[in-house]
């Protein structure tokens, strides 16, 4: 990675008159659009050559850091190696060159490899049948949520408007649910760190339409009690949703249809391996149990004998609102191309691997620092686990200095300051893809850096110094908002 | 346990689990009740090399028709210069997350920094966000945000001429939200004011949601409309295909509040649909009720520029129930791809490609009519897309033996109408050879 | 340590009330602020809004927090304090003085329902 910063912005590069592009000569004739619709004057973009433009994102990448560049230990995020395979599958002609609106004949390799997905993802799961439709784990949190509304509201059991959620769950969750009208309450955690049963009794009512886990939970701990929570709010006439953000130290432990949840997504860009391209796109497919399947979304991949069809369902949670519609198509499809190529290259000997490994990883870097920095809760993990800072709480040294002196060593961060539980969490997550050796070295320099906050502090607080910019002014930019180009050259005057 | 994918030696995971102090991997589970472990085998296609992977993908890939695309419907077989795709794959883009390490990422904030000013420039409104997952969740998080700005209005209109499965989505999102949605007529296939000022008069909208070009391909007049929203304090919304905005009067231009579109047509593969982009531009007055993630301009303590993911306090990791959308994530990499294409297409290249779509599709257009096998179905203008009437005979089977010449002969949107589109990658004798087939 | 001022009322959710005759100029508490940390923006009502006690009416946000405003009494919004759009660090500086609206009452008796400073300081303390 770059150590000095390369800054520049497209639009400082732009010289009037300069083309990076050049179209064939037009065989049609012209035809102008009419003055009354045409704008007034022309939108400010960037005139650049090729080389220009080629070497300023080359040189922008640079100021990146990615899997493939080192460890990359961020909680909860699943920050697995993204085979290259995937890439070449999803890249080819005779699937990214197709338009979703050719007919069915047309496109059966496609629906075939859509169909093919949906039936793997059932089995990994225990659920019987799943859409592919939702772009991203948050869109299948409301997909799964307006699933169940809409399975409560066809048995005229419109009351149900509460959803029980662990106070260690993800922002996301109670996000989801208020879009989806729903009320959220927290279920409180027991010092063990999991769901306190005798409080969630106390919770459950007519008035529940779910219950939202994770599990393991974002704490990286299995809540052993899941049997008897499922069959407590199942009781009660509550659905159980599976948050399937950490479904990756599961992969050939045990699924969530076994464990008795009704509805979940499956963040593909974790636990299949689909990149995470700097934010997105990844995709959130949802699975339903048997008797839910009809709630499912549109369109939808069916097979009949030899051949597949798109169906529309046609259930619809009110008379103006006739199917359920996440998007305008198959949702991220080529995103869905990588993560099937993805289960077909593992295949069934090597899926089964994959939460050994990563519940390994973790458990290993836990014991071999938790003498340095401060584990809350002790035990097993699986997929990774939280410290609560250093364990030397007289130091001065946040984690948040923890965070950007592992910057200077080449390390990503792991994710800081969630969950909430703790005030100086850090929540590591190493992968299965990560070698004894990697993980020895970002071992050494954790130890390294719990060094140095005894003796050497001020070090940390300067850090990072061998990135291409030091720590940013998040008040400045939060206060005098400057979002675009032209906010910030008209700043300048 | 070997595999290419799992560095670990049988030996490292005996000194590891020495370490952790479990007898076996299976010990690491020991707290899963018995019940619920699951002891058997996936049952899943056994494990596959590179080589198999390659032949079964492409064997797959063959049961697929390649085209000669002349459907649209939102999406646009746009060019894609060599460039784009070829650093987006780079892997310190392809491979990296959400920048919340400022210091590491700034490859990635200052692309979407750039990405946020090419869309404002497009729209004419003064902020966007990092991007959305597509045009149409786009357009439903603007009707929800229209109503979070509106004192307890709660209705959302939406021009019939929005294409049906946008409003699905609207109608998907908006429903258990305590949001009305209303349609407002079309005559002659562009939205009618009157109607519209009509539904405004009778008071409690929020916001207008209109089109351009609409789900006919045809260019509407909006001049005036967002005067009479503003008059009844309703925002007035535009939904428009990104990259005809380099010709067409800008969002900005017409008074809108807030623009919202797919960014597909910005030299994305159509890839079956998706992924896309979608994007969301605002004023300055509705920043805070934008959903979606924000970067914004700073300084670094090295007194640097520098960027960095800001104005979060609205976001669902902070705010949870209170948050304005549930949304995390961006479409990051294609918002990328975009901006690698605006920056080498640039201000002459957008609007030639734009020109010679237009052109294209009325040069095929006036063929079509000329042939006496189609009429008009608007009297209308149009851009790169149109709508016509068959009367030559049955639509299915004109459709069907245009697939058998290799052609998707557009997107049927009723018995006799057609609805075709043309990009600058279309060469003249695909349009004569598409001509010469519906005139046989 | 936070600031606690005698004379005024405090609620629950930390705004407090400055009452001058039938008028209330209400913001957020020093503890609050200092739990917040930088303000980085005040959204503000706008006059004329009426307001019920106990209804949102703005937020406050730092960089890594927001808070939703909740007013103590009901009324009409007179005057909102504009300087605060620009520098919403005053707030910091002196949350007392930095007040960010005004109302005028409707129902003067909904300040009974309010802590004095002793009680507010002991339910901070809790």
């Amino acid at each position: 990675m770059n150590n000095k910063l390369y800054g520049n912005l497209i639009f400082e590069l732009s010289r009037p008159g300069c083309r990076g592009f050049h179209l064939p000569n037009n065989p049609f004739g012209k035809h102008p659009i009419a003055n009354e619709l045409k704008r007034g004057s022309d939108a400010q973009l960037p005139e650049c050559d090729e080389v220009t433009v080629v070497r300023h994102y080359t040189n922008h990448s640079g100021n990146n850091f990615g899997v493939d560049n080192g460890f990359y230990p961020l909680g909860s995020c699943t920050m697995k190696y993204n085979p290259v395979i995937n890439e070449e599958v999803a890249a080819m002609p005779a699937f990214a060159n197709l338009h979703p609106a050719q007919p069915a004949d047309t496109c059966q390799g496609a629906l075939a490899a859509l169909y093919g997905l949906q039936k793997a993802l059932s089995e990994i799961s225990g659920l019987h049948e799943f859409t592919l439709n939702p772009f991203a784990g948050a869109q299948g949190e409301l997909t799964g949520l307006m699933i169940i509304r809409a399975y409560h509201q066809a048995n005229n059991d419109t009351k149900r408007t509460k959803v029980i959620v662990p106070d260690s769950a993800h922002g996301t969750n109670p996000a989801s649910a208020a879009v989806c009208g729903l009320d959220v309450v927290e279920v409180k955690s027991t010092p063990e760190g999991t769901v306190d049963t005798e409080h969630l009794k106390q919770l459950l009512g007519d008035d529940v339409a779910a219950m939202m886990m994770t599990n393991p939970n974002t704490l990286g701990l299995f809540e052993k009690d899941i049997p008897a929570i499922t069959k407590m709010v199942h009781d009660c006439g509550g659905l159980m949703y599976y948050d399937g953000a950490n479904l990756n130290p599961l992969l050939g432990e045990c699924r969530p249809g076994d464990m008795g949840f009704d509805v979940m997504h499956i963040n593909l860009h974790k636990t299949f391996s689909t990149p995470h391209g700097g934010g997105g796109p990844g995709a959130g497919p949802v699975g339903v149990r048997k008797g839910l399947e009809q709630f499912l979304p549109s369109p939808h991949v069916v097979r009949k004998g030899e051949r597949y069809e798109i169906v529309e369902n046609p259930f619809g949670f009110a008379p103006d609102a006739p199917t359920m519609n996440l998007g305008t198509f198959f949702g991220n499809f080529a995103v869905l191309m990588r993560a099937y190529t993805y289960i077909l290259t593992l295949g069934k000997e090597n899926l089964k691997n994959v939460g050994k490994l990563a519940t390994l990883n973790a458990n290993y870097i836990k014991e071999a620092l938790k003498d340095v920095y401060d584990l809350p809760i002790e035990g097993l993990c699986k997929h990774e686990f939280v410290f609560d800072g250093l364990k030397n709480k007289d130091t001065g040294i946040r984690t948040m200095d923890v965070a950007k002196a592992l910057l200077d060593y080449g390390y990503h961060a792991p994710t800081i300051y969630f969950p909430l539980l703790f005030h100086e969490a850090m929540m590591i997550e190493p992968t299965e893809a990560e070698s004894k050796a990697t993980i020895d070295g970002f071992i050494e320099v954790m130890r390294l850096i719990a060094n140095d906050a005894e003796h050497n502090p001020q070090r940390l607080k300067d850090a990072p110094l061998n990135t291409p910019v030091g720590r940013v002014d998040d008040v400045l930019a939060a206060k005098h908002p400057i979002t675009t180009y032209k906010q910030s050259i008209d700043e300048q005057v | 346990m070997q595999y290419k994918f799992f560095p670990h030696t049988e030996e490292d995971i005996k000194l590891m689990l020495d370490k952790i102090g479990v007898p076996s991997l299976d010990a690491l589970f020991a707290e899963v009740p018995e019940e619920i472990r699951f002891r058997r085998d996936y049952d899943l296609p056994s494990a596959k090399s590179e080589i198999e992977i390659r032949n079964l993908f492409g064997n797959l890939g063959k049961q697929n028709k390649q085209l000669t695309v002349f459907a649209g419907g939102g999406v646009y077989d746009h060019y894609t210069p060599s460039i784009v795709p070829y650093i987006v794959s780079r892997s310190e883009f392809l491979t990296s997350y959400t920048p919340y390490q400022a210091e590491i990422s700034q490859g990635t904030l200052h692309y979407i920094f750039e990405f946020q000013s090419m869309m404002a420039e497009l729209t004419g409104l003064p902020i966007a966000n990092a991007s959305m997952y597509d045009g149409s969740t786009a357009t439903a998080e603007a009707a929800i945000m229209a109503v979070a700005s509106g004192k307890k209005a709660n209705k959302v209109l939406v021009s019939e001429t929005v294409d049906d499965k946008i409003l699905a989505v609207i109608r998907t999102y908006t429903h258990f939200q305590n949001v009305q949605i209303e349609v407002v007529p079309a005559e002659d296939g562009a939205t009618s004011r009157t109607a519209m000022q009509e539904k405004l008069q009778q008071g409690g909208v929020a916001g207008m949601i209109v089109q351009q070009p609409n789900k006919y391909g045809i260019i509407e007049n909006y001049d005036g409309f967002a005067d009479d929203c503003h008059q009844q304090k309703a925002l007035f919304v535009m939904n428009s295909v990104a990259a005809d905005l380099a010709l067409l009067k800008s969002p900005g231009e017409l008074g809108a509040d807030i623009a919202v579109g797919d960014g597909q047509s910005l030299g994305l593969p159509m890839q079956f649909g998706g992924p896309s982009v979608g994007y969301l531009c605002c004023t300055e007055k509705l920043m805070r009720k934008m959903p979606g993630r924000i970067v914004g301009q700073t300084k670094d303590n090295r007194g640097q520029r520098a960027f960095v993911l800001t104005l979060q306090a609205r976001e669902q990791h902070i705010r949870r129930e209170k948050a304005t959308s549930n949304i995390c994530s961006n479409q990051s990499l294609m918002a990328l791809w975009v901006t690698i294409y605006l920056s080498v297409m640039g201000k002459e290249g957008l609007k030639e490609a734009a020109q010679m779509s237009v052109d294209g599709a009325h040069y095929l257009y006036e063929k079509l009519i000329h042939s006496g096998k189609f009429k008009p179905a608007f009297n209308q203008p149009f851009f790169n897309e149109f709508c016509v009437k068959y009367v030559g005979g049955n639509l299915d089977q004109l459709q069907q033996r245009l697939l058998d010449n290799g052609i998707l002969g557009g997107i049927k949107m009723a018995d006799d109408m057609l609805m075709l589109a043309v990009t600058e990658k279309r060469t003249k004798e695909e349009v004569d050879l598409l001509v010469s087939l519906v005139t046989q | 340590m936070a600031k606690f001022i005698e004379g005024l009322y405090y609620s629950e959710s930390h705004e407090y009330v400055r009452v001058e005759g039938e008028y209330a100029y209400i913001g957020i508490t020093d503890y609050a602020q200092n739990a917040l940390g930088n303000v980085v923006y005040v959204d503000l009502p706008e006059v004329d809004d009426e307001i019920e006690a106990g209804e949102d009416f703005g937020a406050v946000e730092s960089v890594k927090a927001a808070s939703d405003l909740t007013s103590p009494v009901s009324g009409v919004v007179v005057e909102t304090n504009e300087a605060l759009e620009d520098e919403p660090e005053l707030i910091n500086k002196d949350a007392f003085a930095n007040w960010i609206m005004k109302v005028k009452m409707a129902d003067t008796t909904e300040l009974d329902n309010l802590m004095d400073a002793k009680a507010y300081e002991a339910f901070c303390n809790k």
